[in-house]
């Protein structure tokens, strides 16, 4: 990283993301949406909502890295989504215990 | 490089703290995802117990609007994440253009959005509608499902498209500079998670037949 003068703050040099970047990303999850709807087509009976929330995943995942600078940050922040991420994991499993076993 | 330090320091004494602003609005977002979250758990449990009906229901749904809203969403995180860099590099023109952008983009969905849901209510599927309470369990759950997660979206949209408003007009009276733009990093980051929600959205409601 940019660590000159002031060792202390390393933040206050912004990583600044190119137009080309972006653009990338973008077609990337254009063509991501392209799949998730072509295979929408496809009878993959059960597999279905499995593949449609993979692909939905690997589209919030360069959303977050990229165009929400996640990447670029401070590690505390990518900290953060862990722990949000998990605790909702949490939610949707107990409660899914709870409907299965009931 | 450093233009954050660079460019804060003649004003002398004003202390600012981006990365703490920054954490603040990512708390936020997840706040943002415990209530969206707790509507899409509530939509797996019916959907696992009217899987048929669901899979019934999603037909009425028009996949094409759906897909285009999708596009258009998409982009429109595009072109607010260009303006930041834009605004990095001092362009005070490109950034206010590109944040433009995504207000029209961000219009187009919601005129998408009123026909769609202007149709719905024409062929007479709308939340206690004669139509729907003849119709089984698992369908009218799906439909109400489907009117308070797009609605609460939408109305997500509209406030995303207040604050970036709002953010414009900063970046037009040099408010947000080059040395100082976490007010439009912060505006970026809510109208990302409002794309984020449809992300899901769309194959759960559009995708499922």
């Amino acid at each position: 990283m940019e660590q000159h003068d002031h060792s202390s703050s390393p933040h206050d040099a912004p990583h600044t993301v190119s137009y080309v970047t972006y653009l990338l990303i973008w077609l990337a999850l254009v063509m991501l949406t392209g799949l998730t709807v072509a295979l929408a087509g496809v009878d993959l009976g059960r597999w279905i909502i499995i593949t449609a929330l993979t692909i939905a995943s690997i589209k919030t995942m360069l959303v977050l890295e990229v165009f929400m600078h996640l990447k670029f940050e401070d590690k505390t922040f990518r900290l953060f989504v862990l722990v949000a991420c998990v605790t909702f994991a949490i939610f949707i499993t107990l409660t899914f215990f709870d409907y299965a076993f009931a | 490089m450093s233009s954050h330090a660079a460019e804060a320091a003649p004003h002398g004494h004003t202390h600012r703290d981006d990365v703490g602003s920054k954490m603040g609005m990512w708390l936020f977002l997840f706040t943002e995802l415990i209530l969206f979250g707790g509507m899409f758990i509530v939509y797996a449990v019916y959907r696992y117990m009217h899987q048929a009906e669901f899979h019934l229901a999603a037909t009425e749904l028009d996949r094409l609007v759906g897909t285009v809203n999708t596009i258009v969403l998409l982009t429109s995180s595009l072109t607010v994440a260009m303006s930041i860099t834009a605004i990095q590099e001092g362009k005070k023109s490109l950034a206010m253009f590109l944040v433009g952008m995504t207000l029209v983009l961000a219009l187009a969905f919601l005129v998408n959005k009123y026909f769609e849901w202007d149709h719905k209510f024409t062929v007479g599927l709308y939340p206690g509608s004669p139509e729907l309470v003849n119709k089984p369990q698992g369908v009218v759950l799906y439909f109400g499902l489907y009117y308070v997660m797009t609605g609460l979206h939408a109305l997500h949209v509209i406030i995303g498209m207040v604050v970036l408003a709002v953010m414009m007009g900063f970046i037009r009276t040099g408010t947000i500079h080059k040395g100082s733009y976490v007010r439009l990093e912060a505006g970026a980051l809510y109208w990302h998670l409002v794309d984020i929600i449809w992300i899901f959205l769309f194959p759960l409601f559009y995708l499922l037949h």
